[in-house]
C-alpha cells in the first residue's frame, strides 16, 4: 500500500514532463522542416538539413574528430580507472583517505577552469599538439565516473573469491580477467556509455582547445550558429539524440534501464 | 607487498590528475598573485570594477534561482516518480534520462527555437492574441534561467528519486497509521528524510549553473554576461590571461565553498545520523 498521490501533483508531473520532452520534440520538426529558416511545426517535410550536413566539411570532420576522442579518452578512462577503482576498494585501509578525494577533484574543479588551465599550462605553454591536449582534458573530465561507477560494482564484490583463484594458484593477471572483470561488467558497460555521451558532448573544455584545423562537433555546432540560423543544427542535433538512443537501447539490453537511476 | 600493488595500481590516474589537473590548476590561481602590481591587483581591479562585479552577482542570482526552481519541480516530481507503478516509473525515468543524456548545446539549441522573435512561444501568443507583436525573450536574464532550470530538472529528479525510493514505506505507513494527514506525512517524515538529498541535488545545480558556459552564452549572449562567459571573453577574445586566470579563482573557490558549506549543513540536517 502506498498513500495516495494529490491529483494536482499528478496534473503537475504530466506538466514536467512535456516541459522535459517538447523542447527535444520541437528539435526534431525543425530538422525535418523544408523551409531555410527554423519552425515549428515543420513545413513540408524534408530530409535536405540532414544532407546539408555532410555537405558542410566542417561537420564531417569533427564529427570524425569527436568520435576519435570520445572513443580515446573513454578507452583511456578505463584504462587507467578500473585499477584505481580496484586499488582504492581492495587496499582501503592501506591507502590514505585523500587518495579517493583526489579522483573526485575533477567534478570539483569547474571545467571551464580546467579546460582555460590546461591550454595556459600545457597547450600553450609547450605548445603541445591541440588533439592530445583534448585527449588529456576529456580523460580527465570522464575519468570519476569510472572511478566512481566500478567502485560501486566493487562495493558488492566478495574479494575472497579472487583470494581463493589466487591461493589456489591463478596468477593475478589471469585472476583480473577471469575473476574479477565479469563481476564488474555491467559497471564497466554503464561506465563506458556515461564517459562516451559526456565526452562527445563537452564544450567547456573543448572550447579553449579548438583552433585552425581541429575542432569538436558541439563547438562547430556553437561556430555555426553564428552565421546561420538555419535548420542544419536541427538535424545535427537530431543525429546526436539517435546516438543517445542507440547508446540507451544498449543499456537496456545488457542492465535494463532503471539502472541509470541509481 | 600488498600496500605496494594498492599504490602501483593508483598511481597512472594519480599521476594524471596531479599532472594534469591539480597543477595546471594550481599554476592558473598562482598567476594571479604574481603579477608585477602587487599581490591581489587582480582581484582589486575585479572588484573594482562595476561591470564585473554585476556579471558576478547576475550569476550569483541566475544560480540561485536556477537551483530553488529545479529543487522544487524536481522534488515534487521525483516524489510523484517514486511512488509510481514499476512500468510507469521506468517510462518517466528513460524520459528524465533522455534529455540528460542529450549534450548542452543541442538542448539550449531547442530553446532558442522555442523564445526567438519568430519562435513557436511568440507566434503561438500572438496568434492567439495575448500579445500585439512578438516581445523579446531571447538575451534576457529569465530565458537564461529557464534554459537552465531545463538543463538541471532532469539531474534533480534522477538524484531525488533514490533518495526518495530508500526511504521505508513502513514509515509511511507507520505515519498514517497514528492519523497523520497525507500531507503531514509528506511535510514531517519525507520531507526531512529527503533533505540530504535535497542538498545533493542543490549543490550539483548551483554549482552547475554558477560554471556554466553554452547555455548563457547561447541564450543571454553579450547583454547577459555571466562568470563563464566573461572568462571565456577574457582568454580567448581579449586574451588577457591574468583576467581570465582571476576569474577562474573565484569560480574555483566559490565552488568549494559552496561544496564544503553544504555538506556540513547536510551533516547537520541529516535525521539518520542522530
Amino acid at each position: 500500500m502506498t498513500s495516495k498521490i494529490h491529483p494536482a501533483l499528478i496534473v503537475f508531473t504530466v506538466f514536467v514532463f512535456i516541459f522535459l520532452v517538447g523542447p527535444l520534440v520541437i528539435v526534431i520538426g525543425s530538422a525535418l522542416s523544408n523551409t531555410t529558416y527554423l519552425t515549428f511545426p515543420p513545413q513540408g517535410l524534408s530530409l535536405r538539413w540532414f544532407e546539408n550536413i555532410f555537405a558542410i566539411s566542417a561537420f564531417r570532420r569533427t564529427i570524425i574528430t569527436s568520435l576519435q576522442i570520445a572513443f580515446i579518452s573513454t578507452f583511456i578512462a578505463l584504462l587507467i580507472g578500473i585499477p584505481a577503482a580496484y586499488a582504492l576498494n581492495r587496499y582501503r585501509i592501506q591507502l590514505p583517505g585523500w587518495l579517493s578525494t583526489l579522483f573526485v577533484l575533477p567534478v570539483l574543479v569547474p571545467e571551464l577552469v580546467l579546460g582555460f588551465a590546461l591550454l595556459k599550462n600545457f597547450a600553450a605553454e609547450f605548445s603541445a599538439p591541440i588533439f592530445l591536449s583534448l585527449i588529456i582534458g576529456h580523460t580527465l573530465l570522464v575519468l570519476p565516473y569510472v572511478v566512481r561507477v566500478i567502485s560501486a560494482s566493487l562495493a558488492s564484490f566478495d574479494f575472497s573469491i579472487e583470494e581463493a583463484a589466487i591461493s589456489l594458484g591463478s596468477p593475478p593477471l589471469k585472476t583480473f580477467f577471469t575473476i574479477l572483470l565479469p563481476n564488474v561488467r555491467s559497471g564497466v558497460i554503464a561506465a563506458f556509455i556515461l564517459c562516451f555521451i559526456t565526452s562527445i558532448n563537452d564544450v567547456s573544455i573543448s572550447i579553449f582547445m579548438t583552433g585552425p584545423g581541429i575542432s569538436t562537433l558541439p563547438i562547430q555546432i556553437l561556430a555555426h550558429m553564428e552565421q546561420f540560423f538555419d535548420p542544419t543544427v536541427a538535424s545535427v542535433s537530431v543525429l546526436l539524440m539517435a546516438l543517445t538512443v542507440g547508446v540507451m537501447a544498449i543499456v537496456e539490453r545488457t542492465l535494463g534501464l532503471t539502472f541509470l537511476a541509481k | 607487498m600488498k600496500r605496494y600493488s594498492g599504490w602501483t595500481l593508483a598511481s597512472p590516474g594519480t599521476l594524471l590528475v596531479v599532472v594534469f589537473l591539480i597543477f595546471p590548476v594550481l599554476a592558473t590561481i598562482a598567476t594571479t598573485f604574481m603579477t608585477p602590481n602587487g599581490i591581489f591587483a587582480p582581484y582589486i581591479s575585479f572588484f573594482g570594477s562595476g561591470f564585473r562585479r554585476t556579471v558576478l552577482w547576475r550569476t550569483i542570482q541566475i544560480s540561485f534561482i536556477t537551483t530553488v526552481i529545479a529543487l522544487a519541480i524536481g522534488f515534487l516530481t521525483a516524489y510523484v516518480v517514486s511512488r509510481a507503478p514499476g512500468w510507469l516509473k521506468s517510462i518517466l525515468i528513460i524520459a528524465a534520462v533522455f534529455p540528460l543524456l542529450t549534450g548542452v548545446v543541442v538542448r539550449s539549441f531547442a530553446w532558442m527555437i522555442i523564445l526567438g522573435k519568430n519562435g513557436i512561444l511568440n507566434s503561438t501568443l500572438v496568434s492567439l492574441g495575448l500579445i500585439g507583436e512578438p516581445m523579446t525573450m531571447l538575451y534576457t536574464q529569465g530565458a537564461v534561467i529557464v534554459a537552465m532550470v531545463y538543463l538541471f530538472v532532469p539531474l534533480m529528479i534522477l538524484t531525488l528519486v533514490g533518495v526518495l525510493e530508500s526511504i521505508p514505506d513502513d514509515l509511511i505507513q507507520a505515519s498514517a497509521s497514528l492519523g497523520a494527514k497525507p500531507s503531514a506525512t509528506f511535510r514531517q517524515v519525507i520531507f526531512p528524510l529527503a533533505v540530504p538529498g535535497l542538498i545533493v541535488g542543490a549543490v550539483l545545480v548551483f554549482t552547475g549553473s554558477f560554471t556554466a558556459y553554452a547555455t548563457p552564452q547561447l541564450l543571454g549572449g553579450e547583454s547577459q554576461m555571466v562568470m563563464g562567459t566573461l572568462m571565456y571573453q577574457q582568454a580567448m577574445v581579449i586574451f588577457d590571461w591574468v583576467s581570465a586566470s582571476t576569474i577562474a579563482a573565484i569560480m574555483v573557490v566559490i565552488t568549494i565553498v559552496v561544496v564544503l558549506l553544504m555538506t556540513r549543513i547536510a551533516r547537520r540536517l541529516n535525521p539518520m545520523a542522530v
